[in-house]
């Protein structure tokens, strides 16, 4: 073992290319979800300059159906060293995606990796869908579909009843400002599916239940679309950008049981950071005052809330007073929130283009830039059996 | 009384369980109008639902026992938005999750009988109320 090193991936992957197609409501993409991943691809590579033939690696995850070996051969790259998938539904690996690209580079198995996701609904059909009919269901399912309990929805509800339980009714306002927060940033994002369709504290209000305790606009839409992130070594990027971004620390995992059959986790009222998060800002070096603002994954606002309160953004006591509305807008926010609109009002691409964001911003190229922002970080997939955290910096956080 | 057939909490039509090796014994007691919940043979540990192996000390070992059918609301939503189509008339609809105090703890989901809009209390004692299905038996709850 080299003594100089250190077991850490802070510092040692750059990203020096981001890019995504455009992004559309489910099932209105008009070509095919592998010809969105080529496209948000090659825009990546353009943005980085480099010839796509460059690219050695690929990492997805969500059970992404674009094969690395697939898009190696569509591309034409030289040769495909490294490809890895996080397994799991949702967007709790997307933070994984992107560690396991650096964590190829600082390990020497690559030196040009691409993180992406790629969704086109029409093409494979939409997400939150039961089967339809009396179908004999197994396992967990026999235990859930039964009792009208199926959706992501349904699933993660009842853990964010529990949380706003626990915790003396607190919460509700704050999941609120989430969605206000989100739709907000929105308006001024011209990628964004919900640009020009603000919303209002009246229309949030006024808009139906899907399960209480979320209402229409605390739950995310469906998109189609695809975009990517180019990693090379920390070393090689200060050549190739003249803003690169690094990678500052990663954690991706889950609490032991947290997916125990049938509800039955020890501790369910959470959205699954509580062991993950301290890793991450361990790596790092940093904690989260140090964070300029945060890409906080939206399936649900609730896990949203709970997401912030793990990493440490805010307290249970004080939840619905620190996640204001106002604190939760760039730039003048003590804690700009999804300042593209995330999930819920840019587009859902399983929470990719919240680490977009996260580049943009410490490039200084956002919609809604925070002036002068250094460390951004980004928590991928509340609530769901794996998740993930990727803080990044700019140069001088190094 | 915890056994009363002629009313379904949600129409039938959707999904139904269907029993494996692993979880048969205790659809089958459902179908007796008799709660039972897995137990480890060596460390006497309470699990929910069926699981091969005992999380807490690894043994394959296990056996059902039988609980009374009573528990306190853990959690709870309402639905509103149907996932499933056969379902499409039957919001608002309120799930449970109950926790058996007399099986360890151990959680299970099931629907409120009785009106989806009253108020539901966390912490709110429930009885089982066994619902015939044709060729099943759910589960649900009513309040105590
Ligand atoms: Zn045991």
């Amino acid at each position: 073992m080299n003594p100089g090193h250190t077991r850490t991936l802070r510092g040692r992957a750059a990203v020096v290319g981001i890019g995504e197609t455009e992004y559309l409501r489910h099932g209105q993409a008009s070509e095919p979800e592998f010809v969105l991943a080529l496209r948000a691809i090659l825009t990546a590579c353009r943005d980085a300059g480099i010839d796509p033939g460059r690219i050695d690696g690929f990492t997805s995850y969500s059970n992404d159906r674009n094969l690395p070996s697939r898009l190696a051969s569509a591309i034409g790259v030289d040769e495909l060293r490294y490809s890895s998938m996080v397994w799991g539904g949702g967007g709790g690996g997307v933070g994984g995606a992107v560690s396991n690209a650096a964590m190829a580079i600082a390990t020497g198995m690559a030196d040009c990796v691409v993180a992406f996701r790629a969704l086109a609904q029409g093409q494979f059909g939409r997400f939150g869908q039961v089967r339809a009919g009396s179908v004999g269901v197994t396992d967990e399912a026999a235990f859930t579909l039964p009792y009208g309990l199926g959706s992501p929805a349904q699933q993660y509800a009842m853990r964010f009843q529990r949380w706003v339980h626990d915790h003396q009714g607190r919460g509700l306002a704050a999941q609120r400002a989430v969605a206000l927060a989100s739709y907000h940033h929105a308006q001024t994002n011209p990628r964004a599916v919900m640009n020009g369709r603000p919303l209002t504290g009246e229309a949030y209000d006024a808009s139906r239940w899907i399960v209480e305790p979320w209402r229409l606009y605390d739950c995310c839409q469906e998109n189609d679309g695809a975009a990517a992130m180019i990693l090379v070594p920390a070393e090689a990027a200060p050549d190739m950008s003249d803003a690169p971004v690094f990678v500052l620390g990663a954690a991706q995992g889950s609490d032991g049981r947290f997916i125990a059959p049938v509800h039955n986790a020890p501790r369910y009222a959470t959205a699954n950071f509580s062991t993950v998060a301290p890793r991450m800002w361990a790596m790092a070096g940093i904690g989260p005052r140090d964070v300029d603002c945060v890409q906080s994954y939206e399936n649900f606002t609730g896990g949203v809330v709970m997401s912030l309160v793990e990493h440490g953004f805010a307290s249970a006591e004080e939840v619905d007073d620190m996640l204001a509305f106002e604190r939760l807008i760039a730039p003048g926010g003590a804690l700009p929130l999804n300042t593209s609109g995330g999930n819920l009002a840019e587009a859902y691409m399983h929470g990719f283009g919240l680490h977009n964001e996260a580049i943009r911003q410490l490039r200084g190229s956002s919609c809604n830039q925070i002036p002068g922002a250094k460390v951004v970080a980004v928590t991928g997939g509340p609530m769901v059996g794996y998740v993930s955290d990727v803080v990044y910096g700019s140069e001088d956080t190094l | 009384m915890t056994s009363r057939s002629e009313t379904w909490v949600l129409p039938g039509g959707g999904p139904r369980p269907e029993p494996t090796g692993l979880d048969a014994p205790f659809w089958a007691a459902l179908g007796e109008h008799r709660l039972v919940v897995q137990r480890c043979s060596a460390c006497q540990a309470w699990r929910f639902g069926p699981e091969h192996l005992c999380p807490d000390c690894r043994s394959f070992d296990y056996s059902w026992e039988e609980v009374p059918p009573v528990g306190v609301v853990y959690s709870w939503e309402r639905v509103w938005h149907p996932a499933q189509p056969a379902l499409s008339t039957a919001v608002p609809y309120v799930v449970l999750l109950v926790e058996i105090p007399a099986a360890g703890g151990v959680r299970m989901l099931g629907n409120l009988v009785g009106d989806p809009l009253a108020d539901v209390v966390i912490g709110q004692p429930v009885t089982g109320v066994f619902e015939d299905h044709d060729s099943y038996t759910l589960l649900q709850w009513e309040r105590a």
